[in-house]
């Protein structure tokens, strides 16, 4: 039995992360080699996902860590001398 | 996924065991560099819960004092990473209640809303990563807003599975919620950035004929 295009996207979050079954993943891939539309909805998902990854994305703000270990610092000294 | 370099893979359990016993033992500057590598997750989910930045490292300090103060508490079960980020989460929880700006329910609902519209945008062809347009401001807003837009609950898993790179069963333990409810709020957090983002970033491609076309 083939699989529909709504079918391929619906798994198609499982299929990037691998955790599809052997089956389904064959199933999958013969869909793609003849369906331009899925084989564009994966491209763009996982360029997506790698996109997204990218650390620059979302920075702490400049001082993040300073101030955070600066704080620290009073917690730790306070806590010495309960 | 991509894998992360050496240099960003979580420290190993012996070394966080290790420098919990000697912290706890008295050297308390150690503390400085087993919370380290918590810092961009934790303050991450909290920027994801409170959506805004001085609010979040405010509440991203609470919880490093927390974590500091129940150190002895932590059994090793749950990687220490895992169990820092759901300390963020309750802080995080405790400051929205505070606030009175949210209803209770909707960070733990198992049920999820399944009523949007996961259809992708259909693009005949996409093959390449614009890596270099990440240099550019634009390219970083627009996956910023994209995913600041996202439904809370979907937000929080695509910052610890695709941003943070978390495993399903951690992000799981982080937010207190099942594993098949991680996937299922992934998938659709991903179906939703992928209609939002694949349209926008076709700009961004390589400048080659066919990528980015759009369907007939």
């Amino acid at each position: 039995m083939r699989i529909d295009c709504k079918h391929v996207w619906e798994h198609i979050s499982a299929y990037i992360d691998g955790e599809v079954d052997t089956a389904l993943r064959a199933e999958i891939d013969r869909h793609l080699e003849t369906c331009e539309i899925c084989s564009a909805v994966l491209d763009s998902t996982r360029n997506v996902v790698v996109l997204v990854a990218d650390k620059r994305v979302f920075e702490l703000p400049a001082g993040f860590s300073e101030r955070l270990h600066a704080r620290l610092d009073v917690e730790l000294e306070r806590a010495g001398h309960s | 996924m991509p894998t992360p370099a050496p240099n960003m893979m979580p420290p190993t359990r012996e070394f966080e065991a290790e420098c919990i016993r000697r912290i706890l033992a008295g050297e308390k500057n150690l503390f400085h560099d087993l919370i380290r590598p918590c810092e961009r997750p934790v303050y991450l989910l909290l920027f994801s819960l409170l959506r805004n930045k001085a609010a979040a490292e405010d509440a991203a300090q609470e919880t490093v004092i927390k974590v500091y103060r129940n150190l002895r508490n932590f059994r090793g079960e749950a990687q220490f990473r895992t169990w820092v980020l759901s300390i963020a989460r309750n802080e995080g929880l405790g400051w929205l209640r505070k606030a009175g700006s949210r209803r209770e329910d909707s960070l733990d609902a198992e049920i999820d809303d399944s009523t949007g519209d996961y259809t992708p945008a259909i693009l005949t062809s996409w093959r390449e990563v614009p890596y270099e347009a990440l240099e550019r401001k634009e390219l970083g807003a627009l996956l910023r807003q994209a995913i600041e837009k996202l439904p809370e609950i979907y937000r929080n898993v695509v910052l610890l599975r695709d941003i943070e790179e978390m495993d399903v069963r951690e992000t799981a333990a982080a937010l207190g919620i099942t594993e098949g409810a991680v996937k299922v709020r992934l998938h659709r957090a991903r179906a939703l950035l992928q209609k939002d983002l694949a349209p926008k970033l076709g700009g961004f491609a390589p400048e080659r004929k066919g990528l980015f076309g759009w369907a007939r």
